[in-house]
């Protein structure tokens, strides 16, 4: 695999373009939006001594944007994937049903009996619960749950918006619930009004597991000096199984995984292991640092997108053990890099050179980057959609200069950027999939891998370069003819 | 012709006294051959109880809970007639502390509206607002295309005036965006000294007029025990011909005005022109007795 430096200029794109188009996508704006705007794109420089964009604001108003809120943020990210627990959406139908199996957090177990993640419970409030409160039907909600599904190993309470503004007090509730039915239930107050964006939802449920979950349990088996946990891993498509198999294959055990294919036993022992690896490090790395204040447990980022970044993560995550894990880690890296090689050497002659922007949440802005590298691609534009700046500054030296670095965009921004870029691939949501496909531009939608995955790991690689080569070659672009 | 429908509001401090005054004037209204629709606007549920002789009636809300969803009720199931024909509604709502009641307020008018209880027939609709306007909620009588004309119903004392002109900055806000007007203050008096005066020279500031002063007399309790108005218990009593009296001029009133709100010190250099409070001596704030 190829060493990519970033301090070679992309053919074509100089920092004094890219900002000329920055000015040129401003002045798409009024005044007072364009003032708001500026401070979040930027032509990048890897040798800055730090990453000016501007992140986690409010979203201008008029803008098509592609966040979410507070309660998707809880749902759809950090509780929804746990798959043994009953998880309510608590309010009208609508904000539990749209956001009903949208993240393909895939799980073992049987679905009803044991697992629940699939399924979609709702208080269904109704307008005499909004005037005379909806305490009593939660009640009656948790424990209909219990007696339907006795192996439900506990019940998230998810609140939407009108719980928030009428006041209802789900603490009591989960509490007295939590007393007669004898498992966890948590109150989780993540109304979709608080915050900017979905980011705010992760760190309440951050916050929520702090004082409800850590610690309430120990592991069944002794603790072992190689045992670890993956924080921020969704299961999306399978990614966090092919994770937990190579930290394996390297001898490590991985007690819990957060919260993908999540069992709520698991993540309450979490306070025992050796070491955190932490994948998705924005919707997750405030419990990191609470288990490291709390009880000591270290933690480290990590990246297992492509061959390069695994073999970069293995080696450092091996480092903090002994020889035994390091001569392991580096016989895993070596039998895996040449099916790696192969991979490689299949895509990357039709891949090679070709460019990409992404815009995404979480990790992946920067994450994907070096998978990308791995194919011969180039990411010509990185941004996320509820960043805050420590993620800026991760992600700022792994761009190329003059590329294009920018945070909560919007519709009209995502279409000036691929008209002037002419990326050969938008790596993108659900939201921009069908403007980019209409236009005649190569679309993957990178949430949830576009019904494929797992992307993570050497099981995630081949089928990454599977699906961008299906993407960007695919003749269907050439059967298309404008009718204008 | 169509008779054209006046819709009103009464508000004013808690416990000043809108129910029972809503009350008799509605009846002394009724006497004079109106069609009104009472529409309580409180989850206590008490605007309705002297012209119904009933306790509290059955309200909006307790009937969408019974039935599970507001689209289940019909206007039948909550719509009673009371003294001389007076229709009566009661939006209900939750025990304090839980829910929220002002969604109450808003569910049950919607309903009302949707299933015709403001038929062409009526004269008047009279909405009894709880005192504390909290949210948005208990404004909804006073919004657009809801009640234009607004009472309130004030004493001489300090509180009562004070929440008076609260009320009035609330219709300023509402004025500018609707149609709504102050008719005037309704004095229920209180016996506290140069209370008509005081209450008159209060409406003079406010831009409006104290449209009449209501005496205090014990005829009022004696036919609340009955769960009566003093014009259907005892109609030749003073009393009685008082709320005719209040009844004829809102009948009549043509002033309608958007309230000129006064800032709280002009409000208390009036209270001490009448000597409702003293000058403050700022020598003796936050002293305790024996300090």
């Amino acid at each position: 695999m190829e060493k990519t430096s970033k301090n070679n200029p992309l053919e074509g794109i100089t920092k004094e373009k890219t900002q000329s188009m920055v000015e040129k996508t401003l002045d798409l704006y009024p005044e007072k939006a364009r003032k708001k705007r500026a401070p979040h794109m930027s032509a990048n420089d890897p040798d800055d001594a730090g990453c000016a964009i501007r992140s986690n604001r409010k979203t201008v108003p008029g803008v098509m944007s592609a966040r979410g809120c507070a309660y998707a943020g809880a749902k759809g990210v950090v509780w929804g994937p746990i798959r043994d627990m009953v998880h309510v959406s608590h309010g009208p139908v609508g904000c539990g049903y749209y956001s009903w199996g949208t993240r393909r957090n895939l799980v073992d177990g049987t679905s009803g009996v044991d697992v629940f993640s699939a399924m979609q419970f709702t208080s269904d409030f109704q307008e005499r619960d909004i005037v005379y409160g909806g305490d009593k039907k939660l009640g009656v909600l948790c424990r209909e749950a219990k007696e339907l599904f006795p192996l439900a190993k506990g019940i998230s309470v998810l609140s939407e918006c009108p719980v928030g503004l009428i006041g209802d007090d789900i603490n009591a509730v989960a509490k007295e619930s939590s007393k007669e039915l004898d498992i966890p239930v948590i109150p989780c107050n993540c109304e979709g009004f608080r915050g900017v964006s979905q980011s705010l939802g992760h760190h309440i449920s951050n916050d929520t597991i702090r004082d409800y979950v850590i610690g309430t349990r120990e592991f069944s088996e002794p603790i072992g000096d190689y045992d670890v946990a993956i924080i921020g891993d969704y299961n999306i498509g399978g990614d966090a199984w092919a994770s937990k198999k190579v930290l394996e294959e390297i001898g490590l055990n991985v007690k819990a995984v957060w919260t993908g294919d999540g069992q709520i036993e698991h993540i309450a022992a979490t306070h025992q292991v050796k070491l955190n690896l932490i994948h998705c490090y924005r919707s997750m790395n405030y419990m990191a640092k609470i288990m490291e204040e709390k009880y000591g447990v270290p933690n480290m980022e990590f990246n297992f997108f492509g061959p390069t970044k695994i073999a970069e993560s293995l080696r450092a995550i091996a480092a903090r053990f002994d020889e035994k894990i390091q001569q392991k880690a580096e016989e895993v890296i070596a039998r895996h890099n040449v099916e790696m090689q192969k991979v490689i050497d299949e895509y990357r002659p039709r891949l090679e050179g070709k460019r990409v922007l992404i815009f995404v949440g979480g990790l992946r802005p920067r994450h994907t980057i070096g998978a990308y590298e791995d194919l011969g691609m180039k990411v010509i534009a990185s941004g996320y959609e509820f960043a805050h700046t420590d993620d800026y500054d991760k992600t700022y030296p792994e761009m190329d200069k003059g590329t294009l670095i920018f945070d909560d965009a919007s519709e009209i921004e995502l279409e000036k950027w691929v008209e002037e870029f002419r990326p050969d691939l938008v790596a993108s949501g659900v939201k921009e999939k069908y403007v980019f496909q209409k236009a005649g531009v190569p679309f993957r939608q990178m949430h949830s891998w576009d019904y494929s995955g797992p992307y993570h790991a050497y099981d995630g690689f081949p089928i990454f370069a599977r699906d961008m080569d299906m993407a960007i070659n695919s003749p269907t672009w050439k059967l298309v003819k404008s009718p204008f | 012709m169509a008779k054209k429908l006046r819709q009103l509001a009464i508000y004013g401090k808690g416990g000043i006294g809108k129910s029972t005054t809503t009350q008799n004037t509605v009846a002394g209204l009724a006497a004079m051959g109106k069609k009104i629709l009472i529409i309580g606007c409180d989850p206590k549920a008490d605007s309705t109880r002297l012209i119904l002789h009933s306790k509290a009636q059955e309200t909006v809300m307790d009937k969408v809970r019974e039935l599970g969803t507001v689209e289940d009720l019909e206007l039948e199931d909550v719509l009673r007639e009371g003294y001389a024909g007076v229709r009566c509604v009661e939006s209900g709502g939750p025990e304090p502390g839980v829910g929220c009641a002002g969604r109450g307020v808003i569910t049950a008018i919607n309903f009302l509206e949707e299933e015709g209880a403001y038929t062409p027939d009526l004269d008047f609709v009279f909405y009894d607002v709880l005192g504390d306007v909290v949210c948005g909620g208990f404004a909804m009588p006073i919004r657009e295309n809801k009640a234009q004309e607004i009472y309130i119903v004030v004493s001489g004392e300090m509180m009562a005036m004070y929440a008076a002109n609260n009320i009035c900055k609330g219709i300023v806000k509402y004025a500018s965006s609707g149609s709504v007007r102050l008719g005037g203050l309704i004095c229920n008096s209180r016996n506290t000294d140069k209370e008509k005066e005081l209450i008159e020279a209060l409406a003079a500031r406010l831009g409006t007029q104290m449209i009449h002063y209501v005496p205090r007399d014990n005829q009022v309790q004696r036919a609340e025990l009955r769960r009566m108005t003093v014009i259907e218990y005892s109609p030749e009593h003073q009393q009685a011909q008082e709320y005719r009296e209040l009844a004829r001029k809102i009948d009549e009133n043509e002033m309608l005005v958007v309230p000129t709100p006064i800032e709280i010190d002009d409000l208390e250099e009036l209270l001490m022109e009448f000597g409702i409070i003293e000058a403050e001596d700022e020598t003796i704030i936050g002293k305790a007795e024996n300090a």
